[in-house]
């Protein structure tokens, strides 16, 4: 597998071959259901869950709806913390004001913090095009990266490996980066862990440049904030003599006091833990303590576009925790790798045709992977509205995806006939005297329905027709009757059947 | 007391038994029941498909043909939940968009007076015991829309309690969606499969001879699986064990 | 994500050409030149982006309605201690108390038990504390190397607060805590923790008693990961022991 997501086909394709993986669907099964049902226990604790929620929200909400005013009073005061401010509009901006930092270093190697952002930038890729090797220390990083692999969770970016695999992974490759795995290496957890630790140790100990994200900004006072379970990010934090942090705009928040929200919906949420192991946060740079260099580089990369969108902005709200992933039952099912993205699951379905557009077939196709269930919504610590959004953007797609023109004929016939009670009663009183001549199964379109599932059978007589019949002159309304209403369609023939699955009614 | 019958596409075309089961269960509760003919669909596989335009003539439809009845019934959740979340949201957006404040009125008259099922029963009727009797060991599948944008709770599963000779028996991941998903269905097939899979194979482990729902859209998806696969357990509406007595039980026919 | 070929290796090959955000191999311009034009550019299209918000929210925005807890427990010095040792337990630290008389002898045995025989002391720890240690002590002037540290056994030091409901110290790299790799090379840490001055009850009772300032370090337990499985392991880079030791002042 390389590390490119481009050419990456449409959703229910690359989902196909995830549900039929068996492995992989055992993998993701064991893991979304241990930590689903560990959140629940850790939210249940906090009395007050559902208002620190909508505080969270609403926190996140204020600050993008006053984005500029926010980022420059981050500028001032991290300057003013002796840290320098870049701004990139885009993953080649970013990636060559990172790269050039690191060059000005002299040095041919970096440590790295598990980063969203560069991830979605490709920054490894970038510096390895200037011949400078990037680390991964993220234990799940880590695994992807020796795996040749991509991340396929947010928070747990191997999540589609299993122990044995990752045993195997590291026997194999750890010796071509640096250290070998341990003789002997077992697939328990502890001793990969160990491996890990003894692998990474000396790039820790030598590294002069380390490179991170944030979860947080603070505005007021400058302080970034990094959450991390491992210790490999206060090794990147501390150790290094220069540290480049690239982070999203979005990931600002006014104050020091709204931390008390985040640092604790976050762990509980992404983790199922009261607190994560570590939490790390600095504000510029300290004297005789930790990195002398400190560089921010402010990332858009399409977040402007989103924010250009008063029912997609929210998207922006996320705090990456992934409890929208570990419940969602076609992550569960399709895996992170179909999502075409570095951002996988529910909230890869609303972000990445935000910031890419839908101009691929994958991005075009995630607004409508998804049953619409609404479980992601329930778990959000910041109340996204998935559903909402993805209904949305499967409005911006059907409007001007291609593709859709046959379905927009379909809804319109469908919609002339509905909005004709009359041609209605005719569709139905049709399906009922063809009703022994149907197939079970359906040739073209139809067949994405037949090829697990029978095609329901049509009854003799619509419930219309049975009320008409037994109950004359029943249907008094008590008000006028219906307004007309225009037809959507010109004269459409009344050839859907408003009942057959294509359509999908509900 | 007078209410009105929101039977919905899906059940008027393909499930008139919980149509009439659901006649017979509120007029034995001493309800009116009408059923206003000019009702067709209420227009959510438009709108969750991305076509929120064209559901808008049957947003104005649905409203008229509501209109002066307090009581809107619907044995539902989705499609009451598509009045109840979404039509406020289709007006609102209309208005945004210069179109006038007509759609969000009609949304905003009906939304209110429109109830599922067993949220009528117990919310508004105030009955948990409807007097029903079903000699048969069911378990019960809370659709997502019910579940979740409703909020009904424990409602269906209060009522089925109180059905005499019913054994209600605990499904296995109850709240994990059955991969019905309307549009979801055709254009994921794969995935709704796998989900709709793993829903019966829960549903089969329980050893119920009935998997009990209040959306007939998703029971037509697991219906549909298992009428491929085989098998003793079948589908059936919760209004259909609800309406079932001694003297006029429940049958296939 | 594929690695980056390390200095001298022969590493798998490169992935394809357009990868996202691909450099075309140009040198970073100036941070000044480009980088204001970013930032204008960014800025103005947040602006515009944000064209539907109202000038008076914009210039005037309400307050942030706060309606959650403060604290989950009742305000009780002893139930809140007790609460901190329950929690910090629970995700594997040792957790040990006594009084300010008890503490050098605690700690003494808590560094013997560890085989330990050189242990890093920050600056400002209080004298009295390894008094009956027998062990080599390496006091910190801010000259030890990372590679140094690799090789020293244990680190004692205090802290700037604790919070009860998550089992977290919190170290600020004040007097007796030192610079933040001291607590981080060494595998075992020895924290001191105050009780009840220094504990807290709560997150929103921790964050105002703390100086975003300084450099903070919330350590909740011992180094763990959950990527294997979404398992929870203990013991990765950070110190793999941890033993909070509550004094009552």
């Amino acid at each position: 597998m390389s590390g490119t997501y481009l050419g990456m086909p449409a959703f229910p394709e690359a989902a196909k071959k995830s549900v039929d993986d068996r492995t992989l669907r055992a993998n993701l099964r064991h893991a979304t259901h241990t930590i689903r049902d560990r959140r629940a226990e850790a939210v249940a604790e906090l009395a007050d869950w559902a208002q620190l929620r909508e505080a969270g929200a609403r926190i996140k909400e204020h600050t993008l709806r006053r984005l500029d005013h926010y980022l420059v009073q981050l500028e001032q005061a991290v300057t003013d913390a002796g840290g320098t401010v870049h701004w990139a509009a885009d993953a080649d901006e970013a990636n060559r004001i990172v790269t050039g930092l690191v060059k000005a270093t002299g040095e041919t190697e970096v440590v790295k913090v598990k980063s969203m952002a560069t991830q979605e930038i490709g920054l490894n890729e970038a510096l390895e095009a200037e011949g400078i090797a990037a680390y991964e220390t993220d234990l799940a990083e880590l695994i992807v990266q020796l795996g040749q692999d991509r991340p396929s969770h947010i928070l747990v970016p191997a999540i589609h490996r299993n122990r044995s695999e990752i045993r195997d992974i590291f026997a194999g490759q750890m010796g071509r980066w640096g250290r070998p795995a341990p003789e002997g290496l077992t697939d328990e957890p502890a001793d990969l862990a160990e491996a890990a630790r003894l692998h990474l140790r000396e790039k820790f100990l030598r590294a002069k440049v380390g490179i991170s994200g944030a979860n947080f900004m603070v505005a007021e006072t400058g302080t970034l904030v990094v959450v991390e379970s491992e210790g490999n990010g206060r090794m990147c934090l501390t150790l290094p003599e220069t540290l480049v942090s690239v982070v999203g705009i979005e990931k600002v928040v006014p104050t020091w006091q709204d931390l008390e929200v985040f640092l604790q919906t976050l762990p509980r949420s992404s983790t199922a833990e009261r607190m994560n192991p570590y939490t790390s946060t600095w504000t510029g740079t300290t004297d005789a303590d930790g990195p002398k260099t400190f560089h921010l580089v402010l990332l858009d990369n399409g977040r402007t576009d989103t924010l250009a969108d008063t029912v997609g902005r929210q998207a922006l709200r996320c705090i990456r925790c992934s409890a929208c992933l570990n419940v969602c039952p076609v992550y569960e099912r399709a895996g992170g790798h179909a999502y075409g993205s570095v951002y996988p699951g529910p909230i890869g379905a609303i972000l990445n045709p935000q910031l890419h557009g839908t101009g691929s077939e994958v991005d075009a196709s995630l607004p409508y992977a998804s049953s619409l269930c609404g479980a992601c919504y329930d778990v959000c610590p910041v109340a996204i509205d998935i559903p909402e959004v993805l209904v949305h953007l499967r409005e911006r797609v059907a409007e001007t995806g291609k593709g859709h023109r046959a379905e927009r004929a379909a809804i319109n016939a469908a919609g002339w006939v509905l909005d004709h009670p009359a041609a209605l009663t005719a569709a139905l009183r049709a399906a009922s005297l063809t009703r022994k001549l149907h197939p079970k199964r359906l040739p073209g379109p139809g067949r994405a329905w037949t090829d697990s599932r029978d095609l329901p059978e049509v009854p003799a007589e619509s419930f219309r027709d049975w009320w008409k019949k037994n109950n004359p002159g029943g249907t008094a309304a008590p008000a006028a009757p219906a307004a007309p209403a225009a037809p959507t369609a010109p004269a459409a023939p009344p050839s859907a059947n408003p009942g057959s699955p294509e359509e999908g009614p509900r | 007391m007078r209410a009105a019958l929101f039977i919905t596409c899906v059940n008027d075309a393909l499930h008139p038994r919980t149509g009439r089961a659901t006649v017979s269960l509120l007029r034995r509760l001493g309800v009116e029941v009408d059923f206003p003919a000019a009702q067709t669909c209420c227009g959510q596989p438009q709108y969750n498909t991305g076509y929120r335009r064209e559901s808008e003539p049957l947003l104005r439809r649905t409203a008229a043909a509501f209109e002066g009845y307090d009581y809107v019934v619907t044995p539902s959740g989705s499609c009451a939940a598509m009045v109840r979340d979404n039509y406020p949201r289709i007006g609102e957006k209309a208005e945004a968009e210069g179109r006038g404040g007509a759609l969000a009125e009609a949304a905003r008259s009906l939304a209110p007076r429109t109830f599922e099922l067993t949220e009528f029963l117990v919310d508004v009727l105030g009955v948990t015991d409807v007097g029903a009797y079903f000699p048969h060991t069911v378990t019960y599948h809370p659709s997502c829309h019910g579940l979740r944008m409703l909020g009904l709770g424990e409602r269906p599963r209060r009522l089925l309690e109180a059905v005499r000779g019913l054994e209600l028996r605990e499904l296995p991941g109850a709240e994990e969606c059955c991969g019905f998903g309307g549009t979801f269905a055709v254009k994921n097939p794969a995935v709704s499969a796998a989900m709709g899979a793993d829903k019966i194979a829960n549903a089969r482990s329980t050893g119920a001879d009935f998997l009990c729902g209040a959306d007939n859209s998703c029971l037509m998806h697991l219906g549909a699986t298992l009428s491929r696969q085989g098998g003793p357990l079948r589908t059936v509406h919760i209004a259909e064990i609800l309406a079932s007595t001694e003297d006029e039980p429940w049958s296939h026919a | 994500m594929s690695p980056a070929t390390p200095a001298g290796a022969t590493g798998p090959a490169a992935p394809g050409t357009g990868a996202p955000g691909r450099s075309t191999g140009a040198a970073a311009s100036s941070a000044s030149a480009s980088g204001t034009a970013a930032r204008d550019r960014i800025l103005a299209r947040v602006r515009a982006a944000l064209s539907d918000v109202p000038a008076e929210e914009r210039e005037n925005p309400a307050p942030i309605d706060r309606d959650y807890l403060r604290a989950h427990v009742p305000d009780d010095p002893e139930a809140v201690a007790g609460l901190l040792a329950e929690n910090l337990a629970d995700y594997r630290a040792r957790v040990h108390r006594t009084t300010a008389a008890g503490l050098p002898a605690l700690i003494a045995r808590l560094l013997a038990d560890r085989g330990a025989r050189t242990v890093v002391v920050p600056p400002g720890l209080p004298d009295g504390w390894l008094a009956a240690a027998d062990v080599t002590q390496l006091r910190d002037d801010g000259t030890l190397t990372p590679a140094r540290l690799d090789a020293v056994d244990s680190v004692v030091t205090g802290c700037a607060l604790a919070v009860a409901e998550t089992g977290t110290i919190v170290l600020d790299a004040g007097p007796g805590q030192g610079r933040r790799l001291l607590t981080l090379v060494p595998d075992h840490h020895v924290c001191v923790v105050r009780v009840p001055g220094q504990v807290v009850a709560s997150v929103p009772q921790a964050l105002p008693r703390l100086d975003p300032r300084r450099p903070l370090t919330w350590i909740s337990g011992p180094s763990a990961t959950s990527d294997i499985e979404l398992n929870r392991v203990e013991g990765v880079h950070g110190p793999r022991t941890l033993d909070a030791v509550l004094v009552t002042d």
